[in-house]
């Protein structure tokens, strides 16, 4: 069966799409409803905030191509560079927040500098070392970073627009906060992997070697594209912090660097922007919903995890997408008999 | 002056000499074959010629320009383009973003971040007219994977082609082709020959010798034999040799 390409689609051409629309106003829904399911409202808050952080990630993997696995250090880097700057800087948010930016992007870059002449194994295996360092550096840094303590009394500052100013310190008002930076955020990653940029990086992950003779600095884009992966997950990191009201190592290790993986991959980031927000949602009601019942409940997801790799690499919005393409193959199918026994016009 | 000037390429492998010495000068418009057994170092020369290996001694020059050791993209940009004998297309893509991604008015926004790169009605349109040249505009939505054989090949130098070369460089073009697909090929080439320098890797010799200007045939990683394929019919190493069956 031949099949035309999903990026000559409408939706490629959009800045805001119907998908996009719908999404943000269940999740402005969210806050009215959650408790009522028997789940709370922090919840909401753990689901945009790691939504945007697998988002970041799938730049890498998803559109680059490229095997991170030690992407828990910018998540980190971006919440320790929060807290940091909220002590040491300036007490303001949107300060703190450029900073949780900028660090992990530079941290990012720096990685990039060693891994971008690699692909493959060896490039999974560099981000994991450099993914260490950085979790040990945070773990034995006592005086900067608290150590395995973490960095405690991290404040939600107020966002403060000089007019007009919101104070964070509520669940829900922080909710809505993070909610319109995890929409502004999917707007400017949508377009980013719509524009030229985005469309170059996605041929570079098809074939290096191809891109490179077309006169693209293969290397550059690799770089560009984790540095900026780098920085937003470092967003997420700031924002996590502002949650939790403290940075720990924790988020840095190994084993937090697979959660993203397994959210992108289950979700299905590797053929669809939107699967890593699927991922998340699985992942973390999976989490709390598997987890009242049992505290073995990574090994019901990990399950989930390997009938997925297994059954269905392409991961559930794969899966979805699949299902839709199929349901109308049979009705064009269905269609083209009608017209061939009734006629064409009816069947218009 | 010769639009391309390779002097003394030599390329080792390890404790393996893969190109002895390879001289070369193709004028601008020529169509230059290159011709040889297997593993006699025609694609490794073709890999120094466009950038993917680095000579050990030797040096190309492009218009005059010296571009010894440039990496495929630098060389890419001073006007060399090439198709690979494994095919080597975006496979996801339609064959319309293979083509549009080869051109250089994409590549100049290469990092253009900021608007949708389906909004430019000029890539579509330059696309589709280098989808036409190699009749493939009906096919322009169709992702590169779903293509048949022969079409992915037109593909192939299309996608070379949307770069607006000066040089074009062919590793086997025909490599797997039916017989209609070669006629079909031998046809695209032959409207192309004069308006670009080609060079071309060919087992076909028929199709070689119909098309080429002159041709080059390389054994023990240099050159053996060099002229026009009326020239070549009559040289004494290639009828004695295996080659002398198809010339």
């Amino acid at each position: 069966m031949t099949s035309t390409s999903p990026s000559l689609s409408s939706d490629a051409t959009r800045l805001v799409t119907p998908a996009m629309l719908v999404l943000w106003l269940v999740l402005a829904t969210v806050p009215l409803w959650i408790s009522r399911v028997g789940l709370y409202p922090y919840l909401g808050i753990e689901i945009l905030i790691w939504s945007l952080y697998a988002l970041a990630f799938n730049l890498v993997l998803g559109t680059a191509g490229l095997p991170s696995f030690g992407h828990g250090a910018y998540f980190g880097i971006g919440a320790y560079a929060f807290g940091l700057c909220q002590f040491n800087v300036a007490a303001n948010l949107w300060v703190c927040l450029v900073a949780a930016f900028a660090v992990a992007g530079l941290a990012g870059a720096l990685v990039a500098l060693f891994i971008s002449h690699r692909r493959g194994i060896y490039y999974a295996f560099m981000t994991i070392a450099f993914g260490q360092i950085f979790w040990t550096l945070a773990i034995k840094s006592h005086g900067i970073t608290g150590g395995e303590d973490g960095l405690l009394k991290i404040a939600r500052l107020p966002a403060d627009f000089g007019v007009v100013t919101f104070d964070l310190a509520d669940n829900v008002a922080f909710y809505y906060f993070v909610l319109v930076v995890f929409a502004l955020a999917v707007v400017a990653m949508w377009r980013l992997t719509h524009s030229p940029y985005g469309r170059v990086v996605a041929a570079i992950k098809q074939s290096e070697t191809r891109a490179a003779h077309l006169g693209y600095h293969v290397w550059l884009y690799k770089a560009s594209i984790f540095t900026l992966s780098a920085a937003i997950s470092g967003l997420a990191g700031g924002l996590f912090a502002m949650a939790q009201l403290a940075a720990f190592p924790d988020v840095m290790s190994l084993h937090q660097s697979g959660y993203v993986v397994m959210m992108t991959l289950v979700g299905g980031g590797l053929v669809s922007f939107w699967g890593p927000v699927v991922g998340v949602f699985v992942f973390l009601i999976a989490r709390d919903v598997i987890g009242a019942l049992t505290n073995a409940w990574m090994l019901y997801f990990g399950l989930l995890f390997i009938a997925i790799v297994l059954f269905r690499p392409e991961g559930i919005a794969g899966a979805v997408t699949a299902a839709f393409q199929k349901h109308s193959l049979i009705r064009r199918q269905g269609n083209s008999a009608m017209r061939l026994l009734f006629g064409a016009e009816r069947w218009r | 002056m010769a639009l391309i000037e390779a002097a003394g390429i030599h390329v080792r492998f390890g404790d393996r000499v893969v190109l002895e010495s390879i001289d070369l000068a193709v004028p601008e418009g020529e169509f230059h074959g290159l011709m040889g057994p297997n593993g006699a170092g025609k694609t490794t020369f073709f890999n120094v010629l466009t950038g993917r290996v680095k000579p050990g001694r030797g040096s190309i020059r492009l218009g005059g320009k010296d571009v010894t050791g440039f990496s495929p993209h630098r060389i890419a940009a001073h006007g060399v383009a090439r198709s690979f004998q494994i095919m080597t297309l975006f496979d996801e893509f339609s064959a319309r973003e293979n083509v549009t991604v080869g051109l250089p008015a994409f590549r100049a926004r290469g990092f253009d971040m900021r608007h949708a790169a389906a909004n430019d009605s000029g890539f579509a349109e330059s696309a589709m007219a280098v989808l036409a040249t190699v009749g493939l505009a009906d096919k322009a939505a169709v992702r590169a994977r779903d293509l048949p054989y022969g079409d992915r090949r037109a593909l192939e130098i299309a996608v070379a082609l949307a770069q607006s070369p000066r040089v074009l460089c062919l590793d086997e073009p025909t490599s797997g082709l039916g017989s209609d697909g070669v006629q079909r090929l031998a046809a695209l080439v032959g409207r192309l020959k004069g308006k670009l320098t080609i060079v071309a890797i060919e087992h076909d010799m028929e199709f070689l010798f119909a098309l080429a200007d002159r041709i080059s045939v390389i054994h023990w990683g240099q050159v053996v034999a060099r002229g026009t394929p009326h020239e070549l019919q009559q040289n004494e190493w290639v009828r004695r040799s295996n080659l002398g069956r198809f010339a």
